[in-house]
């Protein structure tokens, strides 16, 4: 089953016609996610790909039943096109975008609470390398041949991370029902806790790993739920124990600029609410390895 | 991006918010013919470097007389300071702020900033000004205001009178409060502000509420929109190094540590980092050379690490994705031939391609120590900088 995205998702590229999103959505349908068109505005009616490309996001879900999107419009424009998307009714979208600023990330959250929670876009991203369920479809730019199907969900905020976590898991023998990025800006689509919540209720995943960093206080949050109403192990690794304070590494959001925001602070608390945690990120497998041994 | 203080309460002054009469100078004798200008009889003569804490190291002096203004002047200008905030390398002082003295009633904290987990902005303010807000935290939480604003329609009036209110400002003050409060929530939402913090914000003998200092950060991915605000950027301020690898398309942080580290990504590098630690050794910079590491890059980020004379060793890092390894290696040896290597090299590669990849590196020839794990990678390049820095201290 895994969550969020299936091979019957219907999926949409918006910003189908730029070099990248090209060359990630042939890698994509190689893979095969079920891509049905794209968006990009003015050149409405072209074909792309062999696909149909559109001018408006609704266009795509009207005249394709297009639910699922992934975007790689350039970061002054990203803002705009996740609101198309929230507002044609995609189900699922995956923002690539690396460089939007954080007030146009605010109105988007902002924007979105106004749906119901029927109608309402789940968004990971934006400054994430995407989602895949191993074997059934990818939304992203990940090297898809090093994720292995299995039983255990994954979220985390970095690609090359979790890159890591799969092949260490693979050497395990242990595959992923579902990984999801979530981005590594200080102002995420969606969080840790969001996910966790969706892991719990999928019959196909037996344990979760998060894989988080220094900055922002979700994955104390996240921690917090898991230990009350979580009923499997949760696994969690935090990156950044040598950052000093105030600087920004690499991502936008890993910064520590509060308390609590810290490697040490977060690992910490994950521990009081009963998450395994792996203090080296070499210890990633094993640590998820028994923790399956052990539920 | 960070800006300076005279700039900061300049934007600041357009939105509404009061400062005291004050000049730039970048030499003694302009810092004279500012105090002159502005007149009186009290001046603060103040260093402008990226940092808060200025006064703790020296960097803010207060003047009676015209020669003290140039002395003062005279000492500051090119002077190295060292706060908590610069790290212990400093900041070089080459602009001062020549400011008029005030008669100084209370000190107030006054901050705007993101909030994370609400995703809104917040408005953090105490009553207990002139500290920084972590020793307020500390030493008297219960003095600490705090205000959400709801993006939909911004920061309400009420909200800054209640503000004000709760700071114990006097009633006849109110409107003063509430227009410097909105003025920085204006000036935070319209110019894609990170952070406006005023401390402190003083109430002086004759009634005013004046901005005494103001630091102000930029929202980096937001500067497209705001070319005025890009155009203060003060490169003096910044790390050469980590400058040199921002115009490379580079992300580099110089740290303290010996082992030099060049990585595909923000998270495996922060990763690599702590194993180094782990392993017993200190990263000496963060490098994210990003998803495209194609040789070029390579090549110029093995430039950029070895540039620091405190790198005792050095560690490779790539997972390739869409990338192959084999690809990378060639550009690993391409580098390390075209450098003057004089610090071990640890190279670990990993994701599609490896043993193709780890192949070329084997038959280049190239005193290359390579590692299979993340774990072996650290713990062979905390060895390899150890076994240098020794070999370094007997010559």
């Amino acid at each position: 089953m895994a969550i969020l995205i299936t091979d019957k998702s219907r999926v949409i590229v918006q910003g189908f016609t730029g070099k990248i999103a090209t060359f990630h959505a042939e890698d994509m349908m190689s893979y095969g996610t079920n891509i049905v068109g794209g968006t990009t505005p003015g050149r409405g009616g072209e074909t792309h790909l062999g696909k149909p490309v559109f001018d408006t996001v609704k266009d795509a879900v009207d005249q394709e039943g297009a639910d699922a999107s992934i975007i790689f419009v350039p970061g002054p424009f990203a803002a705009d096109a996740i609101m198309e998307a929230a507002e044609a009714g995609i189900k699922f979208c995956v923002a690539i975008t690396d460089g939007i600023p954080a007030q146009d990330m605010i109105r988007v959250k902002r924007y979105m609470k106004a749906f119901s929670k029927e109608s309402k876009m789940v968004l990971t991203g934006p400054n994430c390398a995407g989602s895949i369920s191993p074997g059934k479809a990818m939304l992203g730019i990940m090297p898809s041949h090093i994720y292995t199907p299995g039983r255990v969900g994954v979220i985390g905020r970095s690609g090359t991370l979790g890159y890591e976590a799969a092949v260490q898991m693979a050497d395990h023998g242990i595959g992923i029902s579902t990984s999801i990025g979530i981005g590594g800006d200080p102002i995420n689509g969606s969080a840790f806790i969001d996910h966790l919540k969706l892991f719990n209720d999928d019959p196909e995943t037996d344990a979760i790993l998060m894989i988080g960093e220094i900055g922002g206080p979700q994955e104390a949050e996240a921690a917090q739920w898991a230990k009350d109403n979580c009923s499997k192990p949760v696994i969690a690794y935090i990156a950044g124990l040598t950052a000093p304070k105030g600087r920004r590494m690499g991502h936008a959001g890993a910064i520590v600029s509060s308390s609590g925001e810290s490697a040490a602070e977060k690992v910490e608390i994950l521990r009081s609410c009963n998450v395994s945690v792996a203090v080296r990120p070499s210890d990633i497998g094993t640590t998820v390895a028994d923790a399956l041994k052990k539920a | 991006m960070d800006i300076h203080e005279y700039q900061a309460k300049e934007i600041l002054n357009d939105y509404g918010v009061q400062t005291l009469p004050g000049g730039l100078a970048y030499s003694p004798e302009q810092a004279v013919y500012q105090a002159k200008e502005i007149g009186g009889d009290l001046w603060v003569v103040k260093a402008q470097i990226h940092s808060g804490a200025r006064g703790k190291a020296g960097g803010i002096k207060v003047c009676k007389t015209e020669d003290e203004v140039e002395k003062a002047a005279e000492e500051l200008l090119g002077k190295r300071l060292v706060t908590h905030q610069t790290g212990p390398a400093g900041k070089v002082c080459n602009r001062l702020y020549i400011e008029s003295g005030a008669d100084i009633q209370r000190e107030i904290y006054l901050a705007f900033v993101l909030d994370r987990g609400k995703e809104q902005v917040a408005v953090i303010a105490s009553a207990e000004g002139g500290m920084d807000i972590e020793e307020i935290a500390e030493t008297n939480p219960d003095s600490i205001v705090r205000e959400q604003v709801e993006p939909a329609v911004g920061m309400q009036s009420f909200q800054a009178r209640r503000i004000a209110c709760k700071l114990g400002i006097e009633k006849s003050m109110l409107s003063q409060a509430v227009t410097t409060i909105m003025g920085c929530y204006r000036a935070f939402t319209e110019l894609d502000c990170n952070m406006v913090e005023i401390n402190p914000l003083v109430i002086t003998g004759d009634h005013r509420i004046i901005a005494l200092d103001a630091k102000v950060s930029f929202d980096a991915n937001a500067l497209f929109r705001h070319p005025q605000i890009a155009e203060l950027r003060d490169k003096t301020q910044e790390d050469p190094r980590e400058m040199a690898a921002s115009d490379r398309g580079l992300n580099y942080i110089g740290l303290d540590g010996n082992i030099g580290c060049l990585i595909n990504g923000a998270g495996l590098a922060m990763g690599t980092m702590d194993m180094i630690q782990h392993a017993g050794g200190e990263p000496a910079n963060f490098l994210d050379i990003g998803g495209g590491a194609n040789p070029e890059r390579v090549a110029k980020a093995f430039n950029l690490v070895l540039a620091d004379e405190g790198v005792d060793a050095m560690l490779v890092n790539i997972f390739a994705g869409i990338n192959r390894c084999d690809w990378i290696a060639e550009g690993v040896v391409e580098a390390v031939k075209n450098i003057d290597m004089k610090v071990p090299l640890v190279v670990r590669l990993s994701g599609t391609n490896v043993d193709k990849g780890m192949e070329i590196i084997k038959n280049s020839g190239l005193p290359i120590i390579m590692a299979y794990s993340l774990s072996e990678a650290a713990e062979k390049a905390v060895e390899a900088a150890n076994e240098h820095a020794k070999k370094k201290g007997a010559n």
